[in-house]
């Protein structure tokens, strides 16, 4: 696995997402509140592009009628059939331990570090003064 | 007559009310018995001598449970109810259960008023020879919804199934279209029913809050039943966050909780295509023997369908009964 530089991290503010291409794959690219999270862009049930659904909290219950929302915009949906998904991990609420969406380690790192090499940066120049968001693939 | 008390004696003859038959198999109707196991009555059984004879020594049973469909759930009037459920249940204690100790039976409840179909539970149930309650599939209501639950609660307290049979209080259409025209469409529109009663007490969360709960589906028919799962468990993925609570697939819920009876079962006589539906329940311990005895389509002494491995035999007949009626257990035969 190489590491890619896909996006700079001011690109991408907290709660935004970023579809990006890394050797002709497609890959999500969430913030949330600054932690950055990268999913492959294909849901698991038919290939919807999980870069263009919604976000949403996770809703769990203990008993019926109790609504317990919590972490807000952790969940991202598939705008297809709406199967969700946990960005933090890339697990299916429905059936985490067999159904989960492919993730890839995301890494900040400075601009200056990065001109340097070993990495490669798609389509766009690296300035020193910024951080940026590389992603093994 | 002897089970109503003076009032509703009285009142039963000064207004002429006929009786509390349902529309569904009326007692003269030729298809509410099986033309080849009439009785010398020339209708089913209608004691318990006829009842050993006709059906329990016939098919060898150990033990039977009876389902009294007589009319409690008819009346519009909440205190009619009452009197013609505690009727009804005082009846099938002393004429029936009495006089064979093979017999078992459901409560009758009052379904006009939940806190008196409560109350009924709790009068009955301390007779551990009642089983299970007997509710039927088309209410004024869905059953998943909380206005019922002071009803699950107790019969989850007291060990009591509920067993759910075709019927209707007739207060509302047969199917969700309307009224259909023909007992052919009302016959086959129950599966129907059964898939919506299903479906509401899944959502709404009745078998989260009562996780003893156990339903039986009655007379239901059994192969719609991976198709409906399927659907159901595929929706849930998509909108899940509706019904939070509902926090597993519900095949598996449906695994722990509901029972199907094998009469009808609705499958091509092809042991092939049996196991393969058996195959797609995806448990042995959902199935459980039932006669349908005494109306007209019931298969006799053929109630178990072509293709079943012996074990699962087995488990129908005993094992899967004795576990989902805990008061079986104890003095069964």
């Amino acid at each position: 696995m190489a590491g890619h530089v896909v996006a700079a991290v001011d690109e991408i503010p907290p709660g935004q997402r970023k579809l990006v291409a890394v050797n002709g794959r497609n890959i999500a690219v969430f913030n949330l509140g600054g932690e950055f999270f990268a999913l492959n862009d294909r849901c698991p049930h038919r290939g919807g592009s999980l870069a263009h659904g919604i976000q949403t909290a996770l809703v769990e219950s203990k008993v019926p009628g109790e609504y317990l929302c919590s972490r807000p915009g952790e969940m991202v949906k598939c705008p297809w059939h709406g199967w969700a998904f946990d960005i933090r991990t890339g697990k299916s609420w429905c059936d985490p331990a067999r159904l989960r969406v492919r993730q890839y380690p995301v890494t900040v790192k400075p601009g200056a570090e990065l001109v340097e090499g070993p990495y490669q940066a798609e389509s766009f120049p690296v300035r020193i003064e910024n951080n940026y968001i590389v992603i093994e693939a | 007559m002897p089970y109503f008390d003076d009032y509703w004696r009285n009142s039963i003859e000064e207004r002429g009310i006929p009786g509390f038959e349902s529309n569904s198999y009326p007692p003269r109707a030729p298809i509410s018995v099986r033309q080849d196991w009439k009785g010398s009555n020339g209708g089913a059984a209608a004691n318990v001598k006829e009842l050993s004879a006709q059906v329990l020594d016939r098919l060898g049973a150990g033990t039977a449970i009876l389902n009294c469909l007589y009319g409690a759930h008819l009346p519009y009037s909440e205190d009619m109810g009452v009197a013609v459920a505690r009727a009804v249940n005082n009846y099938v204690a002393k004429e029936w259960l009495d006089r064979d100790p093979r017999l078992r039976a459901s409560i009758v409840v009052p379904t006009q008023n939940i806190e008196y179909a409560v109350d009924e539970v709790e009068r009955v149930a301390r007779d551990q020879r009642f089983v299970q309650v007997q509710l039927v599939t088309n209410q004024e209501m869905p059953l998943g919804r909380r206005q019922w639950w002071p009803l699950f609660a107790v019969a989850e307290k007291y060990d009591l199934p509920i067993g759910l049979h075709p019927g209707s209080t007739y207060r509302q259409a047969m199917t969700s279209l309307g009224w259909p025209t023909y007992y052919i469409e009302d016959y086959v529109a129950y599966a129907q029913a059964f898939q919506s009663q299903l479906g509401s007490l899944i959502c709404e969360g009745a078998f989260a809050k009562f996780p003893k709960l156990k339903v039986v589906l009655l007379e239901s028919g059994v192969t719609w039943l991976p198709g409906f799962l399927w659907r159901l468990s595929k929706f849930w993925r998509g909108v899940r966050a509706e019904v939070p609570w509902v926090d597993r697939p519900p095949g598996e819920i449906v695994r722990d909780h509901v029972r199907l009876t094998v009469q009808p079962f609705d499958a091509p006589d092809d042991p092939e295509i049996v196991q393969r539906l058996v195959d797609q329940l995806e448990s042995d311990d959902i199935l459980i023997y039932a006669s349908d005895f005494p109306h007209w389509q019931f298969d006799g002494e053929d109630a178990l369908p072509r293709g079943l491995p012996e074990s699962l035999k087995r488990k129908i007949l005993v094992d899967n009964p004795l576990a989902t009626y805990p008061r079986l257990r104890e003095g069964a035969r």
